[in-house]
């Protein structure tokens, strides 16, 4: 229960920040992405750095820490291994984010503000994903336990 | 450059509580703040990885944090695309390619970079390279959204 509150609040915060920082906004999105408009949008720029910096200092206390504070271990991804599926995923992941100015966390906090066409793209993202789990069903992805840092 | 319309500060302090999010979540319950992954281990697309009741609560959460700006400080733009073909083009793209590359602009983007994630890096670069090439196509083509 404490692991799930802990969850929802993470969960909330990032919705507040989506929605204070004007990610949820399609329009802005697409505006930092068009160079060639003549009114480009730096805002999403401003957003990464302050996201990253909180989590730059996460990643540091994660180091001296054994077991995260509310679980057992840590379960993270591996950070190694350049592969064909991460860069075309990714790949594919740009263009859909370039049509739409939609990527899965606004598009989710939307589903309240502009409940119709949120709602249409997450319908659709959704298909994406069953679509990719029945065309490259991966060999059933176990989470990387992560090697103690050196 | 469009520099009026922009928000440094709302950009910055939003960043700001988004970082927060992804730091609870990664020294609390020990895993990646990633939308696209949650998502998937929330609607049951993806099996194993984040328990379900987390994923579930931590999706849950986004609409209701968008909500209390909203009730905080009026209402939220959300100029979406007009064209359906575009909302339906755009999320099936978007849905795919990020269980394939393993993630999306949270996880790669906030989460990995910040770890300094060779995989996240590169995943980071390419999808940014492709929604800037996508955007200017589009401008090129006279396609709108």
């Amino acid at each position: 229960m404490r692991r799930v509150l802990i969850a929802l609040l993470a969960g909330v915060l990032f919705g507040a920040g989506l929605a204070h920082s004007g990610m949820s906004d399609p329009a802005r999105v697409r505006a930092f992405l068009d160079l060639f408009g003549g009114a480009w949008d730096p805002t999403l720029a401003f957003v990464m750095v302050g996201a990253i910096l909180p989590m730059a200092v996460a990643w540091r206390i994660r180091r001296r820490l054994d077991a995260p504070i509310a679980d057992t271990s840590f379960v993270l991804p591996a950070t190694t291994g350049i592969t064909r599926s991460l860069i075309g995923g990714s790949v594919l992941f740009g263009i859909g984010w370039g049509i739409a100015g939609l990527c899965p966390g606004p598009a989710i906090a939307d589903l309240v503000i502009a409940p119709v066409p949120a709602a249409i793209f997450v319908a659709a993202m959704l298909g994406g994903m069953i679509l990719h789990r029945l065309l490259l069903a991966p060999p059933a992805k176990q989470p990387h336990l992560e090697t103690p840092h050196v | 450059m469009n520099w009026t319309g922009a928000m440094p500060l709302a950009g910055l302090t939003g960043g700001l509580l988004i970082g927060l999010a992804g730091a609870i979540i990664l020294l609390g319950l020990g895993r990646i703040a990633g939308v696209s992954g949650m998502v998937a281990r929330a609607t049951g697309i993806a099996s194993g990885g984040t328990p379900w009741p987390i994923a579930s609560a931590f999706i849950l959460g986004l609409p209701l944090g968008a909500l209390l700006v909203a009730f905080a400080f009026g209402p939220i733009a959300t100029r979406f695309p007009t064209s359906v073909t575009a909302l339906v083009l755009g999320g099936l793209i978007v849905g795919f390619g990020t269980r394939m590359g393993s993630g999306c602009t949270s996880g790669h983007g906030v989460c990995g970079l910040s770890r300094l994630s060779p995989r996240s890096i590169v995943a980071t670069a390419s999808f940014m390279a492709a929604g800037f090439a996508t955007v200017a196509a589009m401008r090129a083509l006279g396609v709108t959204s």
